[in-house]
């Protein structure tokens, strides 16, 4: 019983990482089933038929790949839009800051579904054809004030004192910049990055609004739920998992190992 | 060393004021303009549209126009009150049970994990990169009919006092509150968990010796010292997943039955299906202000302004 009491906050916390984790093990215990029907619910016999062709649905694989490009390429465009408006926000003071911060935080405080329709009563008042385009602004615009947020932590948890000696130093402002401000704000910059892909790589409210008909790998998952949902999804949401995990324990293993070196005399 | 003969002769801190002073106040909106400019067109100008199309009137046939139509705010409201209602009591219930489990989950990563925190900080990032929609279809498998779930749930009697409460129908919960709740809980756990860790994580492990030296049993330290310093990732928290699950229709959609329909659910509808836009505007609206509210009060109240 004391054991119980003393351990208790333990024991619920990993009741809790059970529950996060539950689904992941399904998707992937699933991705070896052989369903019967056209609904991959309700397990039937063991295959590897899905891992063995997992672009053998139509249309699936190039939903991910256009997915991926949109992705890469919504982070490209929040991640140096937000590190420049972070900047401005932290290292300077000017007017209308305040009113700055409230833009940036506001699409952060709104349900998405508001977003999601305002933006398209934009494109329609436009005229503007809903396709690879209309989503990729959607996707910038809402991950532009996460990318915001994280760098603007990051850079003012940063000493000033080391750009100023980095200035007593005979730096210039560039230099200073890229050998000593960038570095720093490095990960901040890169966890903004991180969250933006991973945002727009799983939007799904925001681009079932604005993609016309174009399909997007989270649409395709949501029209195959009223299709019917082919055993390759399981395969890509497991693949999905395993490469989150392997490249966030690359990047800790890689950032242990450097602070090990650099604490070496 | 023999660039040391070499140096300016202007001490260093002097140098950015050489610069014109013009382009150097310049410098942050430069910085700005580009950021900015996209918020204003693709998320200020947007609401703008909104507002307009909220008090127009006509059909997709004639086309919309402004006839400042405030009724249809009035009409929708009375026609969908009930699924605002819903809405705000199943996102207000997710977020109090995502606080419930994502606190003790949160305590565990920051002070008692040890080495094992990467590892649990990284299963509670990695799920984001399995497509939401696949891990929100897999509850359909966890909480099917006939499933173990279901099978633990009654034959524990649990689904009959829940039944008796409205929460399941029956011998099932797929298609009922439970459900829908259960879903979005889990989707929004993570936005829960991590501010509550970042906080918990700042917190100086000496405060902790320091109550129990002055005799605090460790249910007092939680309430007098860990809880109120974690209190800015405790609104946070809520905030993040509160406003979410609040506008959220996918739960609903895959995990609930029509009588489960939230106000996000409407909107989707009214905006791609039944394309009456001016009432889906306004509905959208709706929600926006009851959040921003809600926020706004919340935020007061909490008393942590520096949320951003």
């Amino acid at each position: 019983m004391r054991w119980l009491r003393r351990n208790l906050i333990t024991i619920a916390g990993l009741i809790t990482l059970a529950y996060l984790i539950l689904p992941n093990i399904v998707v992937m215990v699933f991705s070896f089933n052989k369903p019967k029907g056209r609904f991959n619910y309700a397990w039937q016999k063991g295959s590897l038929d899905a891992w063995k062709d997992p672009c053998g649905v139509a249309d699936m694989c190039g939903s991910l790949s256009l997915s991926l490009q949109i992705a890469a390429w919504a982070t490209l465009g929040a991640t140096v839009l937000g590190t420049m408006i972070a900047f401005a926000l932290v290292r300077y003071r000017f007017r209308a800051r305040g009113a700055i911060n409230s833009l940036i935080f506001l699409p952060m405080a709104m349900p998405e579904v508001v977003m999601a329709a305002s933006l398209l009563t934009l494109f329609l008042n436009m005229g503007a054809k809903l396709g690879f385009w209309t989503i990729l602004i959607a996707h910038i615009m809402f991950c532009l004030s996460f990318v915001v947020t994280a760098v603007k932590a990051r850079v003012m948890s940063m000493d000033p004192r080391l750009e100023e000696a980095a200035r007593d130093l005979y730096a210039g402002p560039v230099q200073t910049f890229v050998r000593v401000t960038l570095p720093i704000a490095a990960p901040g910059i890169a966890a903004g990055a991180l969250l933006s892909f991973a945002l727009s790589f799983d939007d799904f409210i925001i681009t079932n609004f604005n993609a016309g008909s174009t399909v997007t790998f989270p649409m395709f998952v949501w029209g195959s739920a009223q299709r019917g949902t082919p055993v390759q999804i399981n395969v890509i949401g497991t693949a999905m998992f395993i490469i989150a995990v392997l490249v966030v324990l690359a990047a800790q293993l890689l950032s242990n190992s450097r602070q090990k070196n650099s604490a070496k005399p | 060393m023999t660039t040391l003969t070499e140096t300016p002769p202007a001490a260093p801190a002097e140098l950015p004021v050489r610069k014109p002073l013009l382009r150097r106040k310049l410098v942050p909106y430069w910085l700005l303009l580009p950021g900015i400019v996209w918020l204003l067109i693709f998320f200020a100008l947007p609401m703008v549209y909104q507002a307009s199309t909220s008090v127009q009137t006509g059909s997709l046939e004639k086309g919309f126009e402004v006839t400042w139509h405030f009724q249809t705010y009035w009409d929708a409201f009375q026609e969908y009150y009930p699924q605002f209602i819903r809405s705000l009591l199943y996102a207000g219930t997710a977020t109090v049970l995502c606080l419930i489990l994502g606190y003790p989950l949160a305590y565990l990563i920051a002070f008692k994990a040890g080495r094992w925190r990467n590892v649990v900080l990284i299963l509670v990032i990695a799920p984001f990169f399995t497509s939401f929609l696949i891990r929100t279809l897999a509850w359909k498998t966890i909480l099917a009919d006939g499933g173990p779930v279901v099978h633990v749930l009654n034959t524990l009697h649990i689904l009959d006092v829940t039944s008796w409460l409205g929460w399941t129908e029956g011998s099932r919960v797929l298609a009922t509150p439970m459900a829908v709740v259960c879903g979005l809980t889990y989707n929004f756990l993570p936005f829960m968990i991590l501010p509550l860790y970042t906080s918990l994580e700042r917190i100086d492990g000496r405060l902790h010796e320091a109550a129990g030296d002055l005799y605090a049993t460790p249910a007092t330290t939680f309430r007098k010292v860990t809880f109120p310093l974690s209190m800015p990732g405790v609104v946070s928290g809520t905030l993040l997943t509160f406003i979410p699950a609040s506008g959220d229709y996918v739960n609903a959609e895959l995990l609930g039955s029509t009588d489960q329909k939230m106000v996000g659910n409407v909107i989707q509808s009214q905006f791609l299906r039944v394309l009456d836009y001016p009432t889906a505007a306004a509905l959208s609206f709706i929600l926006m202000a009851i959040v921003l509210a809600m926020v706004t009060v919340y935020i007061r109240r909490a008393g942590t302004e520096d949320l951003v």
